[in-house]
């Protein structure tokens, strides 16, 4: 059984059920919190650390994506701190990959893009990585730039919450992490992917996009997510 | 198995052990038998059949006694004799002098203060039990608590018993273990876990594979009280694949006890089950942590998640899950035995019993050791450990691994407890300690955990997964003698936004080895950057002066 509650969220009077999260409450009043790994119709996992907040009585920050709330709860969702640090993780975001907008195919629909103006940063301050990433173009319809990929894992997500298969996962550890398809094989090899292109739709970068598409030209459209996952919902109850 | 019964055990291998005029007991813990002390045995052994005496003498294996840097080590009983470095052609000497006055040549009477001055509790058999034969530790009063728990308390006294005696975590952060174990009493499900969280990883740390190691039973016995307090009927010791003799004993403990009826259905003869089973890590440091472990168990990737909800609430395959560390529970079966006030009795008012750690780095005796709470880091580096060798001076001890400060001289009066530690900017962890001399570069060693925690990382959360990787590169440039005061002013800012930031322990412990070392040692950090010089003399930034200059 679900209570309903009232909370503060920036000195603002709210209410909520207690079993949604703080991102859903504040979004409903259209009080913006910063995401990246968050999708609407997937799961959350609270990683890439921009929907952080602050709680007062709670000296730690936590992440809005997968916090519900509680009678009583007082909300920050923007600080000079929480700025600065969103603005630090952004920045890593760009120094870890090799993000080169004016060649990429997401440039102007890029929510990493989106969110350096979101921000507010306009240059780096820490040291670009210049990692060696593998780029995959063997399946006949999308290809993989690891070079732009954030590790948001929604592609990850998205395989295997709604289309069930799995195809793609995680190897690797820290800085060295990296996506896979299958058991680590060119993508046109995968038995199991099903093409479905469900994970170009939903990642945020241009590190997956599909083939033929020159600069700017990728455009994606992931919001027929929450409505796949309303129309599974409703068919399951009965 | 009923009380009578085990009773009877205990009876009859004590009637066993009288015996034998002597029992010699060949320490078996990875540090003797890195020291070949298994070939020890076998001298001993050939000597006994050689001479005669099978009947009369027993050699055993016995645990680990602690002074690893004096191994291969034996103990004579019933004298209490112990012999240091014991080579297989001292043997026949060993034998010979059984009834006379001991080998001087053997001993060692300058680390006669290491033994005396500790308290043990957990490492109170130490070198006097067989690890692999469970009649050893019945005779000692082993499963005793158990059987006592189970017919003469409810669950909700033994976790009273708990609570009152002030027990907290020994895995590092000291939540109090009473209150742990009632939150997942509350908890309301037809399942629920206990895990043993033997994933120790520390650099320089041994607590645990030692404990696990010698005291297999003690640990088995913990946990079973813990279930029946907390009402879980299924657990897992979750030891890492790098502790191959601690798998092999558990495993065989495991057995030993579900023969004995002492694991399985129907403990004791009541209608309390439990089953016990281990599960290998793959060598992940961050499956340490529990939320990463419990997703290792259930097969998956080993990586944490926010909390909440805790394991309390929601633990392994969704159940509530009771996660303790491995010394936690190796402390549970004797409070139960020996009753709450006897473990209030030793240790500090917001610290209760005692502290095993892995003395190690520039100390004369580096081993195991087990201390009260509240004694001071001079009698543990000084009395216990010896002091620093080859007349060096004391830099800083470095506690609580990757994820621990190091305290600088100033701080060695502090008592070692959860609160004091904290205060001085490091933290207990879960008992490494490692000492410093003069010739130890703290920007160097800050380095080096930075480096740890970086090939750690899960990759999860940006903040450890980029952060960690940025700080080391700094540090990197630091110590080669390439760093600005800005690139300095840019590791701060990173400590901060990491420690913060992160999702879980491994992140947000990860900058105290460098915010410890620049609060004490800021100067060694101003030494490289504006200087371009190590004072220790470790980094080498000559090359890095050619080119400035």
């Amino acid at each position: 059984m679900t209570n309903v509650v009232t909370l503060k969220i920036n000195d603002r009077d709210v209410s909520g059920r207690d079993d949604e999260t703080i991102l859903e409450i504040a979004r409903q009043n259209a009080i913006f919190i910063p995401t990246l790994c968050h999708l609407d119709g997937l799961g959350d996992i609270g990683a890439c650390r921009l929907c952080l907040v602050e709680i007062k009585g709670n000296n730690k920050l936590l992440p809005a994506c997968v916090v519900v709330v509680q009678e009583g709860m007082e909300i920050l969702t923007d600080s000079p701190r929480l700025a600065e640090y969103r603005q630090m993780i952004v920045q890593m975001l760009f120094a870890e990959g090799n993000h080169v907008c004016s060649v990429c195919v997401s440039n102007g629909h890029c929510e990493l893009q989106d969110m350096a103006h979101t921000v507010q940063i306009d240059h780096i301050d820490l040291a670009y990585q210049y990692p060696k990433r593998e780029v995959d173009a063997s399946h006949n319809l999308f290809s993989l730039d690891r070079n732009r990929c954030i590790l948001c894992t929604r592609c990850v997500r998205v395989c295997d919450e709604i289309e069930g298969v799995h195809t793609w996962d995680l190897m690797g550890r820290g800085i060295q992490s990296q996506v896979i398809i299958d058991m680590n094989q060119p993508w046109g090899t995968s038995d199991t992917c099903t093409s479905c292109g469900k994970c170009v739709q939903v990642c945020p970068t241009g590190a997956l996009f599909e083939k033929g598409k020159a600069v700017a030209e990728m455009t994606k459209n992931p919001a027929f997510l929450p409505y796949l996952v309303s129309m599974r919902e409703s068919k399951k109850s009965p | 198995m009923n009380t009578e019964e085990l009773h009877q055990i205990a009876i009859d291998e004590q009637t066993r052990q009288r015996q034998y005029k002597h029992r010699l007991f060949v320490c078996m813990g990875t540090g003797c038998l890195a020291a070949h002390s298994d070939q020890v045995k076998q001298s001993l052994e050939a000597e006994v059949e050689r001479r005669e005496l099978k009947g009369q003498c027993q050699i055993a294996s016995g645990g680990c006694q602690g002074l690893c840097v004096a191994g291969p080590m034996v103990t004579v009983e019933p004298q209490g004799t112990l012999y240091q470095h014991v080579q297989p052609q001292d043997a026949a000497e060993v034998i010979e002098t059984l009834d006379q006055s001991p080998i001087e040549r053997l001993q060692d009477r300058t680390t006669e203060s290491f033994f005396q001055r500790q308290t043990k509790v957990v490492l109170n058999l130490a070198g006097r039990v067989d690890p692999e034969r469970i009649e050893d530790y019945i005779a000692a009063d082993g499963y005793s608590a158990l059987l006592k728990a189970l017919t003469e308390m409810t669950p909700a006294e033994v976790i009273e018993q708990i609570t009152a005696s002030g027990l907290r975590g020994r895995g590092g952060a000291g939540y109090p273990a009473g209150l742990k174990w009632s939150t997942v009493g509350k908890a309301r499900s037809e399942h629920k876990y206990v895990i043993c969280n033997g994933d120790e990883g520390d650099p320089g740390a041994f607590m645990d594979r030692s404990v696990m190691e010698d005291y297999p039973h003690r640990i088995i016995e913990g946990m079973a009280i813990a279930a029946y307090a907390v009402g879980a009927d299924n657990g897992y010791i979750y030891v890492r694949a790098e502790y191959p003799l601690a798998v092999k004993r558990l495993g065989l403990a495991i057995r030993q006890a579900q023969k004995h009826g002492l694991l399985g259905n129907n403990i004791g003869g009541t209608s309390f089950n439990f089953h016990l089973e281990i599960r290998m890590g793959a060598g992940a440091f961050v499956c340490g942590e529990e939320t990463a472990l419990i997703a290792s168990i259930e097969g998956g990737r080993g990586v944490p998640r926010p909390r909440p909800p805790y394991p309390a609430a929601s633990g392994v395959f969704g159940q509530p899950t009771l996660i303790n560390n491995v010394e936690t529970f190796a402390n549970v079966a004797q409070i139960i035995a020996r009753g709450s006030d006897w473990f209030t009795g030793i240790g500090t008012e917001k610290s209760k019993g005692t502290k095993i750690f892995a003395l190690t780095g520039k100390i004369n005796n580096s081993g195991l050791i087990e201390v009260p709470m509240g004694i001071t880091l001079r009698e543990i580096i000084y009395d216990i450990g010896g002091g620093i060798p080859n007349d060096r001076s004391f830099k800083a001890v470095q506690t609580g691994g990757p994820s621990g400060g190091c305290m600088p001289t100033e701080y060695l009066d502090i008592v070692v407890d959860y609160e004091s530690l904290q205060k001085a900017g490091s933290h207990m962890g879960s008992g490494g300690m490692i000492v410093m001399d003069e010739t130890s570069c703290m920007v160097d060693v800050a380095k080096y955990f930075m480096e740890f925690c970086m090939t750690e990382s899960c990759g999860k959360c940006v903040p450890c997964r980029v952060g960690t990787a940025q700080m080391y590169d700094l540090l990197n440039k630091i110590t080669h003698g390439e760093a600005t005061l800005d690139d300095l002013a840019m590791l701060e800012k990173l400590c901060g936004m990491v420690r913060a930031t992160s999702l879980c322990g491994l992140g947000q412990g990860a900058p105290i080895p460098v915010l410890s070392t620049l609060r004490y040692f800021r100067d060694e950090y101003l030494a490289h950057i504006v200087d371009k010089h190590c004072p220790a003399g470790v980094c080498n930034i000559t090359a890095a002066e050619r080119t400035t200059a």
